[in-house]
């Protein structure tokens, strides 16, 4: 653990010339299912950078390209051009090890084949720190159960992953993903299949993580007013193109909003002082 | 919270070890000629003294030199099936995978009849024939499987169901032609026929075989055991296994080759014995719980009691006649593929 440290303290000493941590550098990709033909989707030149603490949201409609720009950040897609960066190393260049000890992706769902019990579920993300066929230390079962006690889930320990609710299972997913003690947090619509009150739980949780355990917190979502209420940074895709990026009031305009996402809305800043999107119309 | 230490597994191992020697001194008493357990203890003391020549009577020559190698062959064949299907349970994210249902061992053993047909063609060299019929069972074993796996995908994702039809289509296509072939290259030989197809402990093994059986179990199994904790995080998905670190297409490659491997060797010693691999990882996954630390290792006992069993009662329950091993796991397999089909798409 502390070479890892050490590791990490040089190469945070490495860039210091920045304080951004997460940096996207023209990143851009296209994907065909042949190359000889034209490609069936394209993720233009994209470049934003974001800082320890700091959650940024990836917005846009469907098939916008936000799962691949998080998949070219996560180095699970290798970029056309340009390149992303975590603490100044390429993330697509790290081996799948390193990579999962600095990077935590929570994906939509977690299906299992055979159900385990949360605390095994959670045991799962210190793989990573692991040999082949080590057995797990009293470290790693301390970092589990506080990674459990960190999202609120420490009485969810001894149950069954397939016996309890969708909230409480994507709060164990989360605790997974802290017991990697990553440096960038990647959320894939984490707040899909979940209620009003889970979703809120959920956003609330990572706001005081982001703050507490200084991650980067990079999330894709759907929900243009949770995201506006949580994050700091907002990057605004449509059909492979970053239209906007910056703070929500930035982002928030009600023409491009109206503009990428078909349909009349109307954007009023809420009680937060932050933006309000309403839907006007179905049309 | 209560991970899985060194000291627990080797402690169920241990309980597991002493299950499988009780199995198997009652196998040795069982059979068409009887014996007593004591003079079964001193002819087995004689034997592990390397005293053979003073075995008490023409009784323990028969235990000694018939029962004792037959129910080591089926140890080794037992474990090899069951560690087989537990890794292609957890490679193809199917409960149901089983080197048997999926054709796997249909393919080795068709390409341990190829093997055989072609020996006497080729000018091979003596020390390498005992190679010659495992090594063609493992190319066929690990044909079927990357034919079946690609078979089994739709859209780009391995189908559950589609992948399963794909095996039981394959070990029927598989059978078809081994039985041509034994009728018109090696002649109608149905004691050969049913050794293939529903596999057999009663043919002794060649003494070259058994290095080979011995040594190539080890490093297999030891193969797949390295990736035992990989394993545990494929059966959440491959994404989910490559952002927790693991090696995926590594993982894959060690546990294709070291399963077709186990197969090969399996069903080139001792036919298509079917359902082991599905039978027994459920079972000691009922036990023992799905981690491959503690299932692969639990899975090998299992696999070697089960078969043990299965040959003792497939020679006992008829006896003086024999029935091939085949039919007792079949038995008792069959029902159970049944109940877990029911289970998965109720």
């Amino acid at each position: 653990m502390s070479v890892q440290a050490a590791a990490r303290t040089s190469s945070d000493a490495a860039r210091a010339s920045s304080d951004a941590r997460l940096s996207v550098e023209q990143v851009s990709y296209a994907y065909s299912a042949n190359p000889a033909q034209a490609p069936l989707f394209t993720l233009e030149a994209t470049s934003f950078q974001a800082r320890p603490g700091e959650i940024l949201a990836i917005l846009g409609p469907n098939a916008s390209g936000k799962s691949t720009l998080l998949k070219l950040i996560a180095g699970a897609l290798q970029p056309l051009s340009g390149r992303v960066l975590l603490n100044g190393f390429v993330t697509h260049s790290l081996s799948p090890k390193t990579r999962a000890q600095r990077i935590a992706m929570v994906q939509q769902e977690s299906r299992m084949l055979f159900p385990s019990r949360a605390w095994e579920f959670v045991l799962q993300g210190r793989h990573p720190y692991g040999r082949p066929m080590r057995f797990e230390t009293e470290e790693d079962v301390i970092i589990a159960r506080n990674a459990l006690a960190q999202v609120g889930a420490e009485h969810l320990s001894d149950r069954w992953m397939d016996q309890i609710s969708g909230g409480e299972k994507q709060r164990v997913i989360l605790a997974r993903a802290l017991a990697q003690q990553p440096l960038l947090l990647l959320l894939d619509e984490p707040t899909l299949h979940l209620d009003i009150g889970a979703q809120v739980d959920l956003l609330d949780a990572l706001r005081r993580l982001a703050a507490e355990n200084r991650y980067t917190v990079v999330v894709v979502t759907h929900e243009l007013n949770l995201a506006a209420e949580y994050a700091d940074q907002v990057v605004l895709l449509q059909r492979g193109k970053s239209l906007r990026i910056g703070p929500p009031a930035s982002v928030y305009q009600r023409e491009l909003l109206e503009q990428v996402f078909q349909t009349q809305l109307s954007v009023e800043p809420g009680s937060s002082g932050r933006p309000r999107v309403n839907v006007l119309s179905g049309k | 919270m209560r991970p899985l230490t060194l000291q627990r597994l080797l402690l169920r191992c241990a309980a597991l070890a002493a299950v499988l020697f009780v199995v198997v001194v009652i196998a040795l008493k069982l059979g068409a000629v009887p014996v007593s357990l004591y003079g079964l203890g001193r002819d087995l003391i004689r034997v592990m003294l390397g005293q053979s020549s003073g075995l008490s009577t023409d009784y323990g020559m028969i235990v000694i030199d018939i029962r004792l190698p037959r129910i080591l062959l089926g140890i080794v064949v037992g474990a090899s099936l069951s560690v087989a299907g537990t890794s292609f349970q957890a490679l193809l994210r199917n409960p149901l995978a089983d080197p048997y249902v999926l054709g796997v061992s249909s393919g080795a053993a068709l390409g341990a009849i190829l093997a055989i047909i072609a020996e006497p063609h080729l000018a091979i060299s003596p020390e390498f024939a005992a190679l010659f019929t495992p090594l063609g069972a493992f190319l066929g074993a690990a044909a079927t499987i990357a034919a079946v796996y690609f078979l089994g995908r739709r859209e780009g994702q391995i189908d559950s169901s589609t992948l399963l039809l794909a095996g039981i289509i394959s070990a029927s296509f598989l059978s078809a032609i081994i039985l041509f072939l034994m009728t018109t290259q090696i002649g109608r030989d149905m004691h050969g026929i049913a050794f293939w197809i529903m596999g057999d402990l009663s043919t002794p093994l060649q003494q070259k075989l058994r290095w080979v059986l011995g040594v190539g179990f080890v490093a297999a199994a030891g193969a797949i055991y390295t990736t035992a904790s990989d394993l545990n995080l494929l059966l959440a998905g491959e994404k989910e296994a490559m952002h927790l670190g693991v090696d995926v297409p590594r993982v894959h490659l060690v546990v294709y080759i070291a399963a077709s491997v186990l197969t090969g060797l399996a069903v080139s010693v001792s036919g298509a014995i079917g359902y082991v691999g599905l039978l027994v990882p459920h079972v000691m996954r009922f036990i023992f719980g799905s981690d491959h630390r503690m299932l692969l290792p639990a899975a090998a006992f299992g696999g070697a009691i089960a078969v043990v069993i299965a040959d003792t009662l497939a020679r006992t329950v008829v006896a003086p006649a024999e029935l091939p091993v085949g039919v007792m796991t079949a038995m008792a397999g069959a029902p159970l593929f049944i109940y877990l089909l029911r289970r998965r798409f109720a």
